[in-house]
């Protein structure tokens, strides 16, 4: 048995949901005695290729081509397909991340298999492979098994872990063999929103609600997010107001998110919003209102008004993390 | 401009998931469904681009009967043709892909639109599998569409950012929220939307490819503790998330 991790860079570098995509593949692999091969694709990636052995691949292939440095998902796909055939791939991994849920689709077409998106559990089960996925935003969760010879898994990020060790991995480059005909939709630019990591991928997230009162005073969030360095979240009636972006939506119409620590700032916690979050490690509630719902699932609350404990947090947290 | 729109019928975002006498699916005994909310935006989009490039716009469902309810609320925002592809069995994202991408193949639409992803399974594979199968280019959560001459301009969502891409027609496009806004269905609609024909065929049949072997609820987390009132609770706060929780 054979498992092939895609790992997703951009601009040169792995993101950690990619190191997360490797390590469970080679944990696996371990757990199976299944080869774990890891691959990375792109302009000029050969030289980073070498850093997944840090993540348990023993062995790396680099699809090197300058006509790969702008984004293509018809010719990415084709390139993981083709990999995963030619090495004799059972199972096909990568991160659940946006470009990770727009190549899986058609890798497992061209493959022939079957893609259960979105895992936060992974295991081997006899000579099978037994996966867990949230469905209803979080609402629920099930089990499946993808009955197809070759399989294909996308992974939530930010729920595998990826410690880095000491391992070293040999690189060996493929050929991309594309033609100008594979690259069906092209990228052609990129923008990046705030610099601030986003929601499903930060670590921690500060999220504001219709306690924040307007958007004039989410610079709160944003000073709290800015000094533990992370991503700021909104609930669906502050992004319908228009106060944020839809991007930072948490909830059930917008993004669910498994950060370590996820703080609710303003939050009544509705049934929507709690599907979104729920699954973060820690939740911190901030609300005036003592029987809101967010208390359910907060692990350590303050019952008290945002505009007086968020200011005097981001001070205490500046001091403790020597950021005065 | 050919257009179809694909669209599911989902559980409500009040829905509570209660597991069902079959331990995989949901009990749906007082459920309300409805449109899928990301799909709403594929049909505004569609209608949009029917008012400034002209054309027919035809709404498809793969499902039981029920889902003629969803298809009558976007007759009623504006489409001119409902299909419903009849099928009371079990499916999974592969199988309806491929009931959809048969009917598509014979429509040959120059522009096909979904819902990022339907808010039930939270799979959002169903149209860049149709895309892949149909051999089509495809853009995911998309915000911004731009058709013409002959090709799309997008801007499509990331992690913290935005990517333009550009493609060939005919494609397939994933709406995200913030494509547009969708408009309420006229009284006129919906008068009018009670009178118009749904056509129905049999969905072409598939296999299972990943099959649910069991459904449960999360395991509920359990009420914390309140850490104190107003900004005087915030010195112990810090200790405990250094030094309990660790999280700093």
């Amino acid at each position: 048995m054979k498992l092939l991790a895609f790992a997703e860079q951009r601009d040169g570098a792995f993101k950690k949901s990619s190191f997360e995509a490797v390590q469970a593949a080679s944990r696996l692999a371990g757990s199976m005695g299944a080869e774990c091969v890891a691959l990375v694709i792109g302009s000029g990636v050969a030289g980073i290729a070498a850093e997944l052995g840090q993540y348990g691949a023993t062995r790396v292939l680099a699809v090197d081509d300058p006509k790969l440095e702008r984004h293509s998902n018809t010719a990415y796909a084709k390139v993981i397909a083709d990999v995963a055939g030619k090495e004799g791939a059972d199972v096909v991994l990568m991160a659940a991340s946006q470009m990770g849920k727009d190549l899986a689709p058609r890798v497992a077409v061209k493959l022939d298999a079957g893609l259960a998106a979105d895992c936060v559990a992974l295991e081997a089960d006899g000579a099978d492979l037994k996966a867990k996925r949230p469905v209803y935003a979080g609402k629920g969760l099930i089990e499946v098994v993808v009955k197809t010879a070759t399989k294909v898994f996308t992974l939530r990020p930010n729920v595998f872990t990826a410690v880095k060790g000491e391992g070293t991995a040999t690189v060996e480059t493929v050929p991309a063999g594309l033609s100008d005909s594979d690259f069906g939709s092209v990228v052609t630019g990129t923008k990046v929103a705030t610099g601030r990591p986003d929601v499903t991928e930060a670590d921690i997230v500060i999220s504001g609600g219709r306690g924040m009162k307007g958007p004039e005073h989410f610079n709160l969030i944003e000073g709290l997010a800015d000094v533990l360095g992370a991503g700021v979240g909104a609930s669906r009636a502050v992004v319908d107001a228009g106060w944020r972006p839809h991007d930072e939506q948490v909830g059930q119409t917008g993004k669910t998110v498994s950060p370590t620590m996820y703080v609710a700032c303003g939050i009544s916690g509705a049934v929507q919003h709690l599907a979104g979050m729920s699954s973060s490690k820690y939740i911190v509630a901030i609300n005036k209102d003592k029987d809101a719902p967010i208390f359910q699932v907060a692990d350590y609350g303050i019952v008290g008004d945002v505009f007086e404990v968020l200011p005097e947090l981001t001070d205490h947290l500046k001091k403790a993390l020597g950021k005065e | 401009m050919n257009i179809a729109v694909c669209v599911n019928h989902v559980p409500d975002t009040e829905t509570k998931v209660k597991v069902g006498a079959d331990g995989k699916t949901i009990d749906s005994a007082g459920v309300n469904y409805m449109l899928n909310p990301y799909d709403e935006f594929a049909v505004e989009e569609a209608l949009k681009l029917k008012e400034k490039l002209g054309g027919d716009v035809t709404v498809m469902s793969l499902g039981p009967d029920s889902h003629k309810e969803t298809l009558r609320k976007a007759l009623a925002m504006g489409v001119g043709k409902a299909l419903l592809l009849k099928d009371e069995g079990v499916r999974d994202s592969y199988g309806i892909a491929k009931g959809l991408a048969e009917e598509l193949k014979s429509m040959k639409p120059d522009v096909v639109l979904f819902g990022k992803q339907s808010i039930d399974y939270d799979d959002a594979q169903v149209g860049t599998l149709v895309a892949e199968m149909l051999g089509l280019p495809s853009v995911a959560v998309v915000v911004k569409l731009d058709v013409h001459d002959g090709k799309a301009v997008c801007e499509r969502e990331i992690e913290g950012g935005h990517e333009t891409v550009e493609t060939t027609l005919p494609a397939v496009f994933l709406a995200q929220k913030g494509l547009n806004e969708p408009r309420y269905p006229s009284l006129k609609g919906i008068m009018a939307a009670k009178s118009k024909p749904i056509e129905e065929k049999s969905a072409s049949p598939a296999e299972i490819r990943v099959e649910t072997t069991a459904l449960s609820k999360p395991a509920a987390k359990g009420a914390g503790k309140i850490v104190g009132t107003d900004k005087e609770a915030v010195p112990e706060l810090v200790r405990l998330l250094r030094e309990e929780a660790k999280v700093i």
